[in-house]
């Protein structure tokens, strides 16, 4: 019978406290470390599609939304750009420029966007060929991984896109995308896209303006369009197109501390109808402005376990009372002082070690729960079935926080007058 | 076994007794009979090593505890001194037996579950070792009591108006059990009470008188 086995009878001698304590104690935990595994995830699921993008050139609206929409795919475009305006930042031998990646969106099938771009764009998130090939004629596409598990298209299958980006959009029904390879997984947003070539989506809304406007030089854009697009690397073939739009530009700059990028943005902002933004400095803004919910929840989240740490406290120091005679006669039995201090100690931590497995298995569940409306609402795959080194550092503040909210009452129990306590009849 | 001199005890507010010489030998019994208030638990409490000695020497077998303190002390109870009081209380998280091997576990000696059940046997209550102890009748809790205060084979069995509780039957019968359980274990024992009816069992009495 040693004090440890003692401390647990203890205190499974009163489940209505165990549960009362260790409850709230969980909770407070549980919110920390959903908190921690959220923003952790968040973390990483922006710096991963970062892909080395020193800037994005789009149409003048809201920068963080230009950046949301053509770097994470989560929200919509600010508009189009010209590409009679873009012309200088897409030639292929501009000075600073190392890669400028054209985009254009604006077309999904079953909500996953077609994004138009050329090759070099699977290449910023490294991706690689799983089957098939990369497109090379006009509405062929290649798919990313996950966009070929959860529709199932495979290669040869051909399906027609929808305009806008929900699924119950507007339905193109004149042209046919087919699918020629699919890539293999990156984990970064590249694997819930479908790709093809830019001249693609100028096709298929073409087509669509051609229903509504039968008169309007229809054989101009024949001229233009129905020669098909073989090579699709480089942006010389965009170019020839000065009266087409694209919805953004993905840049690269040669030497990031060059003088002249630093002011390239700025530059493009003041004496451009277009908009630049670096992502980076969007994204720490999006930080900011979480940061702000997040910190609120987490000093709820402190609260919480401060309040149970009190909670924890008045249980021990009533049942520390209650028990005083039962203190005193095993001081008569032989336990010193110091094992009734630890005794008190170890009931704190037991009852903390208990919180915190509670704690940890709602943060789990609750981030596993938000993943699944994450995955449905955004495609963005979080997970709460992955562990942090953080949690390590929680245990230890849990039990510092069990041995604190047990130390006041374990000094009472060492204290315990076997004298004065028996002598009270 | 037990042999105390000159021993004296001055409470907090200034007033003070001076306790008789009081020596038991193994094996041996002796009565301490007093009427309420004249001290016995005080007494009761020095040479069960719960009150520290201020005056005078409490020499049990070679040891003299008033020279002992703090941890040292505790040890020394723990493994000599066997306790059964009037009011008995019990570590209510644990079952009957469990209570009988905690006393083993504090004092420092490694668990015997075998001879503990031999000795609540003994004390025909080893049908209750599995229950808790607020299920049980006074005089079951009396005779775990015993149980616990002998499970280390203690030198010295102190018992505090062991019997006062109880009615006349109950009163022979663990008082019997008492004196038998001390003597298999081969320890002195020494019972303070004002309960008179143990005055005819006794043959050995100090009786404690004001000054």
């Amino acid at each position: 019978m040693n004090i440890l086995k003692l401390a647990i009878k203890n205190i499974l001698k009163n489940p209505l406290n165990l549960l009362m304590s260790t409850v709230l104690f969980g909770l407070g935990v549980g919110l920390i470390t959903f908190l921690l595994l959220f923003n952790t995830q968040l973390k990483e699921k922006f710096d991963k599609n970062l892909a080395n993008i020193d800037l994005v050139v789009g149409a003048k609206g809201s920068p963080l939304q230009m950046i949301l929409c053509n770097m994470y795919h989560i929200d919509y475009p600010t508009g189009n750009i010209d590409i009679k305006d873009a012309r200088p930042i897409l030639r292929d031998d501009h000075p600073l420029i190392e890669k400028a990646i054209p985009l254009s969106l604006g077309d999904n099938y079953k909500s996953y966007r077609i994004v138009g771009t050329n090759h070099d764009f699977i290449g910023l998130y490294h991706g690689k060929i799983a089957q098939g090939q990369l497109w090379k004629k006009d509405l062929e596409v290649t798919i990313g991984s996950v966009v070929a598990l959860e529709t199932g298209l495979k290669i040869g299958d051909t399906f027609a896109s929808a305009h806008g980006f929900n699924m119950d959009d507007h339905v193109h029904d004149n042209h046919g995308f087919v699918v020629v390879g699919v890539l293999e997984g990156t984990g970064s947003v590249m694997d819930q896209l479908i790709m093809t070539n830019t001249a693609s989506i100028w096709k298929v809304h073409s087509h669509e303006e051609d229903d509504d406007d039968h008169e309007h030089d229809e054989a101009d854009h024949h001229h233009d369009q129905d020669h098909d697009h073989d090579q699709d690397n480089g942006n010389a073939h965009l170019l020839l197109h000065t009266d087409q739009q694209i919805t953004s530009v993905l840049i690269q700059y040669r030497n990031k501390t060059n003088f002249q990028a630093l002011n390239f943005g700025r530059n493009i902002n003041d004496n451009t109808e277009m908009q630049a933004a670096s992502p980076a400095i969007e994204i720490n803004r999006l930080y900011n402005m979480i940061g702000i919910g997040t910190d609120v929840l987490h000093g709820l989240a402190i609260l919480i376990a401060g309040v149970s740490a009190l909670f924890i406290f008045i249980m021990l120091f009533k049942s520390m009372r209650e028990r005083r005679y039962e203190l005193a006669i095993m001081r008569v039995l032989g336990a010193g002082r110091v094992k009734l201090f630890l005794l008190i100690i170890l009931e704190g931590l037991i009852l903390a070690l208990i919180g915190y497995a509670i704690g940890i298995l709602i943060g789990h569940l609750g981030m596993e729960l938000v993943a699944k409306f994450l995955k449905a609402d955004f495609r963005y795959s979080f997970t709460g079935m992955k562990w942090i080194p953080e949690e390590i550092y929680l245990l230890a503040a849990a039990l510092v926080l069990g041995l604190i909210a047990a130390l006041i009452p374990a000094i009472q129990a060492a204290k315990t007058d076997i004298n004065r306590t028996l002598s009270r009849k | 076994m037990i042999q105390t001199k000159d021993l004296a005890y001055t409470y907090t507010g200034g007033a003070s007794i001076v306790f008789p010489d009081i020596s038991c030998a193994a094996r041996e019994m002796l009565l301490i009979l007093g009427a309420s208030g004249i001290g016995k638990t005080t007494l009761l409490h020095l040479l069960g090593g719960i009150l520290r000695v201020q005056q005078g020497n409490i020499l049990i077998d070679t040891t003299d505890i008033s020279s002992l303190s703090g941890a040292a002390l505790d040890h020394f109870r723990g493994q000599n001194i066997g306790i059964v009081f009037q009011q008995n209380h019990f570590v209510e998280a644990l079952n009957v037996l469990e209570n009988v091997l905690l006393a083993q576990s504090l004092a420092g000696r490694s668990i015997n579950k075998e001879k503990a059940l031999k000795l609540l046997k003994r004390l025909n209550i080893d049908h209750k070792a599995g229950q808790y102890i607020r299920n049980l009748s006074q005089g079951e809790k009396q005779r775990v009591a015993i149980a616990r205060a002998l499970i280390n084979d203690p030198k010295i069995v102190l018992a505090d108006e062991l019997t006062s509780a109880l009615d006349d039957d109950n009163c022979t019968e663990v008082l019997h059990l008492l004196q038998e359980q001390a003597h298999h274990a081969g320890s002195a024992l020494i019972i303070v009470t004002h309960d008179t009816r143990l005055k005819d069992k006794i043959d050995r009495k100090v009786i404690l008188e004001r000054p």
